[in-house]
């Protein structure tokens, strides 16, 4: 239980998804002009994020890996499928969205109307096929802790983006130079809240 | 062949190879493909060959799809796009694997994430649907090299105030560091890519003046 909590913390903010590998930084600066949308993208990514990180653990360690297939007959314990993982994850991730935005239709329409478009966007978001990815290299011990992996990563963009998105309403009404209104101090914010981020690193959990 | 067939290189084909670069450079205008041009250039060496992937990547994918453009049906393009790319990518992954391993080390993730790369959908939806192969491959390359050529110069400006050093050689002499210079440790890290992007987007637009945007 602990090291799940561990894992939950280390990546919302030591392995924050935007601020250490920047990772759905398109959307992110697309998307957080205002708050209210910011937050309808962010909940979407969480929950994305921790329906396919676990889903491609499973499908990871029993499909892919060498070895993973000895459940079906000893005979296979030498086919190793792990170059088949781009495509695999990102056929899951795909259908998955496809999925849960039908379920959320059917069950949640309110929640359906606010997450609107940005739940099909979600499949080119790059943090939900990097969190599959992660998930890959770090080879998490079991299905819990893929999951925990997954919602935290989620949470830290849901943190980042709200923040990105509250500041820039409010930098609307200061003095920036104009080359680098917009784009610019959008970048050069992120770096600066990407350096306070950083002050995390040193955490041992 | 028809008699009035553009030449290859006419002017409106050259310009598909060049806006990219400034006026339409897919980082600093078009906002695409940000996340991979950020992590992977804390050197110079895996910023080239990340700029190489997605060039090769972009090329066949443009042309590929602009060859497909007329019998893939609308409803499931994205998953067409998605299976040319990820197909794609995993040729050059195993490329990389295969003669480069160190950098392909280095990279790690980021080789898999050229497939959400938005640069690459976004060229497909936007171009290489609706266009011939010749143009569709010419979009795809100028694209590819707007994108890499910001890679190389972050890459090139963190590398040598990061290590001092420039394809891992020495440009800073030691006689600098006898009298009190310093590397700075700030331009490894990940921030530092976006402030030196947001510096360049500051650059381009003090030039470009019409880039500049409303708040």
């Amino acid at each position: 239980m602990e090291n799940l909590i561990s894992i939950f913390v280390r990546s919302i903010f030591v392995d924050n998804m935007i601020f250490a590998y920047f990772l759905g930084m398109c959307s992110y600066l697309a998307v957080s002009k205002t708050v209210k949308t910011s937050v309808g993208l962010g909940l979407a990514v969480v929950f994305v994020l921790g329906i396919t990180v676990p889903v491609n653990y499973l499908i990871n360690n029993y499909l892919l890996q060498p070895t993973a297939l000895t459940w079906i007959s000893p005979l296979l314990e030498n086919v190793d499928l792990t170059f088949l993982s781009f495509i695999i994850f990102i056929a899951v991730i795909a259908s998955m969205v496809q999925l849960v935005e039908m379920v959320i239709e059917k069950f949640s329409p309110a929640l359906y109307t606010s997450l609107g478009i940005f739940l099909p966007l979600i499949a080119v978001n790059c943090s939900i096929l990097g969190g599959s990815l992660f998930m890959q290299e770090r080879e998490y011990a079991n299905i819990a802790e893929a999951t925990s992996f997954g919602l935290g990563s989620g949470v830290g963009w849901f943190l980042a983006i709200v923040g990105i998105a509250a500041i820039r309403e409010k930098i609307r009404y200061s003095n920036v130079p104009a080359p680098l209104k917009g784009l610019g101090i959008t970048y050069i914010i992120t770096g600066l809240m990407g350096i306070a981020f950083m002050s995390f690193m040193g955490i041992k959990l | 062949m028809s008699k009035n067939r553009e030449p290859l290189f006419s002017s409106k084909n050259i310009k598909l190879l060049s806006t990219p670069l400034g006026r339409e450079n897919p980082i600093t205008v078009q906002v695409l493909g940000i996340c991979s041009a950020l992590a992977v250039t804390v050197k110079l060496e895996p910023s080239i060959v990340m700029a190489l992937s997605v060039t090769a990547v972009m090329g066949i994918g443009n042309v590929v799809i602009s060859l497909l453009r007329k019998t893939i049906a609308p409803r499931i393009r994205i998953i067409v796009q998605l299976v040319v790319i990820a197909s794609l990518v995993i040729l050059v992954d195993q490329v990389l694997k295969a003669f480069l391993y160190d950098v392909s080390k280095q990279l790690s993730v980021f080789v898999g994430l050229i497939i959400t790369n938005c640069i690459i959908m976004g060229r497909f939806e936007a171009f290489a649907m609706s266009n011939k192969t010749w143009p569709s491959f010419l979009d795809g390359i100028g694209n590819a090299a707007g994108y890499g050529w910001i890679l190389i110069v972050v890459g090139f400006f963190r590398e040598l105030l990061g290590s001092g050093t420039v394809f891992d050689y020495q440009i800073i002499p030691q006689f600098m560091y006898d009298i009190g210079y310093k590397d700075n440790g700030l331009m490894i890290l990940p921030p530092m890519a976006l402030i030196v992007v947001g510096i360049i987007i500051w650059v381009q637009r003090t030039k470009d003046t019409e880039l500049i945007e409303e708040n």
